[in-house]
């Protein structure tokens, strides 16, 4: 039993912190512009693909990763500079629009470029599994576990001690007074889209070993990464990373303790049950409706 | 108004996305075959080498003079995979081009979608999809020549009671076909002495199967089971080696490619499947009748295409079945050419040898798929 559990949670962590970078990049543009971003899940598939077109052209494994996130990186400042700073005096439901329009378009680039293929990625470091009691984890997971952990300290120093950071945060708050003080909030919205692609991209290539990868992968990841965020506390990067792991760790225990065929389920009736009680999500402030 | 003009023309190929690819000639001395398949959405790798099939051997057909004295002409569409639009695609074919039988209908959505309407327009129809539910229970105008996932189900069952496993695990995903396939093995298993000890199941699009599968190292299942399709297997198949489980380890049909051993690497060493006899040709016995008829086709096809695939096969089996129907009827009578395609025996195709009946409308034996285990990185007859 408890080899059981501790092998759910090695899952849920690893499939946790996947779902809760992807939360952070939804976080991190809803923070900025109060738009929800639905291409985010995109930029998790384009980073990893990116990586194994890299890595298969013979490019250096860790080049190819880097040069991966850059690619990812300017595909979100594309977006954001031909999408969405196009349609800046549009509301944001037009423009969460938008980015649905925007996700459907990069997957078909993506169908084009890469086809139907299933695509798999070679791991960071082999893949002999290690032994933890009776339950085993790849070296991939401490991967995964470690690059989430690391982006999710250095998202945080960005925010907490940077000017830039603080910049970002004061256009959340209020656009018009941030403008008034001279922040660029323009130029804070295309490195928040550049940041939260980053983020995608890294999530991407950190999972690709584990799983595999389509043109069409960033679909869920995006739902669940979406749902982590909505768990957290939309807006709250800390609180999506939290939702993210949260979500991975129900999923696992759910499936593991209870019956697989209701996974999904079981998550989300907990997401309907947290929003019920909180509807901020669990680390949002509960907002006053602005009427 | 040229404005909304453009506007209802463009969302009019986008519903119904009909444009006629090939001109309608109406002509004496022509032989129409009609055909819906699903040549782009998420089905069109099923779509695209039936289509790519039938027009080689039309092709080849009518440089060898036809049938009967007459040009074969096909008449296709588009469906994308949708329900509906074959439903609209199957009407035009039957009211506009008049076409004299259908062959197609890549998914069993489009094929099951089209059954009333071929049944009441009594035209003869052979559908290229895997559900049992398009000939069983058996309607007349109705036939089909892919082998079904009940026969990939009692494959496996038959190769496990060979090995003496009576307690298998079985792990499923939440697509179609692996629902389809999921309630075949729990029909099935009690007729082959087997038991499910456990029934896990899994998203598609999942990324880790390590949950289900822990689970299943805690019962005590003798085999694994995982009737799955797509990456998902692959994913399986190197979680149950990430796991150290030592059971064997079976797949169903639905992985039957070289990309299934590209993406599970050493994972899928010892994984065994039903498959069809196409992709081993090479291995198959000269004693095979199967052997010639395998080898021709995959050469024609790998010499103009590129790889083969078992779903082009279908198109191969349904066209050459209803050339063989239409030559015995001598002529072009609807109900004739369906008698005797009812009729066709020892038919020798690339999904195994054809015997149909009025009650079987596949006639298909389960000697049409071959048991086989994934060595060194290649299948080997079992």
């Amino acid at each position: 039993m408890l080899d059981q559990l501790i092998q759910f949670l090695i899952t849920g962590i690893t499939v946790g912190a996947a779902y809760a970078l992807v939360g952070l990049g939804f976080a991190i543009i809803y923070n900025a512009s109060d738009v929800v971003n639905f291409a985010q899940g995109e930029f998790v598939m384009i980073g990893a693909m990116s990586a194994i077109s890299l890595i298969d052209m013979g490019i250096p494994y860790g080049v190819a990763l880097a040069a991966a996130v850059a690619i990812t990186v300017c595909v979100g400042l594309a977006l954001e500079k031909f999408a969405i700073e196009q349609a800046r005096d549009a509301t944001v439901v037009s423009t969460i629009i938008i980015t649905i329009g925007a996700s459907i378009f990069l997957r078909g680039m993506a169908l084009i470029v890469w086809g139907k293929d299933i695509y798999a990625m070679p791991p960071f470091s082999g893949e002999k599994p290690i032994h933890v009691g009776n339950a085993t984890m790849l070296p991939q997971n401490i991967w995964v576990m470690a690059g989430t952990a690391a982006s999710v300290l250095l998202v945080r120093y960005f925010f907490n001690r940077t000017a830039t950071g603080k910049a970002i945060l004061a256009c959340s708050y209020n656009m018009k007074a941030a403008s008034l003080v001279g922040i660029n909030v323009r130029k804070m919205l295309l490195i928040s889209y550049g940041l939260s692609a980053g983020l995608g991209a890294l999530a991407g290539i950190l999972i690709a070993p584990i799983t595999y990868i389509t043109y069409d992968s960033g679909v869920m990841l995006g739902l669940k990464g979406f749902s982590a965020a909505i768990l957290g506390g939309m807006g709250n990067p800390m609180g999506a990373v939290a939702g993210g792991m949260l979500l991975g760790l129900l999923e696992c225990i759910g499936a593991g303790f209870i019956s697989s065929g209701y996974k999904d389920a079981i998550a989300f009736v907990v997401i309907l049950m947290v929003l019920f009680f909180r509807p901020g999500g669990l680390f949002g402030s509960a907002q006053a409706e602005r009427v | 108004m040229k404005v909304l003009k453009l506007f209802l023309t463009v969302i009019f190929i986008l519903l119904f996305n009909m444009s006629p690819l090939v001109p309608i000639v109406h002509a004496s001395g022509i032989i129409k075959i009609g055909s819906f398949l699903a040549l782009t959405g998420p089905a069109s790798f099923l779509g695209d080498p039936e289509l790519k099939t039938l027009k080689m051997y039309i092709d080849q057909i009518n440089s060898q003079g036809g049938v009967l004295g007459k040009k074969l002409e096909l008449v296709y569409y588009d469906t994308a995979g949708h329900a509906k639009s074959a439903k609209d695609i199957v009407k035009r074919l039957i009211q506009k081009d008049r076409v004299d039988v259908i062959i197609g209908g890549s998914t069993s959505g489009t094929s099951l979608a089209v059954i009333d309407i071929v049944q009441a327009r009594k035209i003869p129809f052979i559908s290229l999809a895997g559900s049992i539910k398009i000939v069983q229970p058996v309607k007349k105008w109705v036939f089909k020549t892919p082998h079904t996932d009940r026969m990939a189900a009692a494959k496996i069952f038959e190769d496990m009671k060979k090995r003496h496993i009576t307690r298998i695990a079985l792990i499923t995903g939440n697509g179609g076909f692996d629902k389809s396939g999921r309630a075949q093995c729990l029909d099935l298993a009690p007729r082959y002495g087997i038991k499910i000890v456990a029934d896990e199941s899994y998203g598609n699009a999942d990324t880790d199967m390590t949950t289900q599968l822990t689970k299943i190292r805690a019962t005590d299942a003798q085999a694994i089971l995982n009737f799955g399709f797509g990456k998902a297997p692959a994913i399986v198949a190197k979680n149950v080696k990430q796991l150290g489980i030592r059971l064997p380890l079976y797949e169903s049909h639905g992985v039957a490619s070289k990309k299934f051993i590209a993406l599970a690497g050493d994972a899928a060493e010892g994984i065994r499947l039903p498959a069809a006899a196409l992709l081993v040709a090479d291995k198959l016995p000269d004693s095979d009748p199967q052997k010639k008829v395998l080898l021709g086709y995959r050469n024609m096809y790998e010499a103009k295409y590129g790889p083969v695939s078992t779903f082009g096969g279908h198109a191969y089996d349904a066209l050459f079945i209803t050339v063989g129907a239409i030559r015995r009827a001598g002529c072009l009578d609807k109900a004739k050419i369906r008698d005797e395609i009812e009729k066709t025996k020892g038919f020798v195709g690339t999904g195994g040898i054809f015997n149909m009946s009025p009650e079987d409308h596949l006639g298909l034996g389960l000697d049409a798929f071959k048991m086989l285990e994934i060595r060194n990185g290649t299948w080997e007859l079992i």
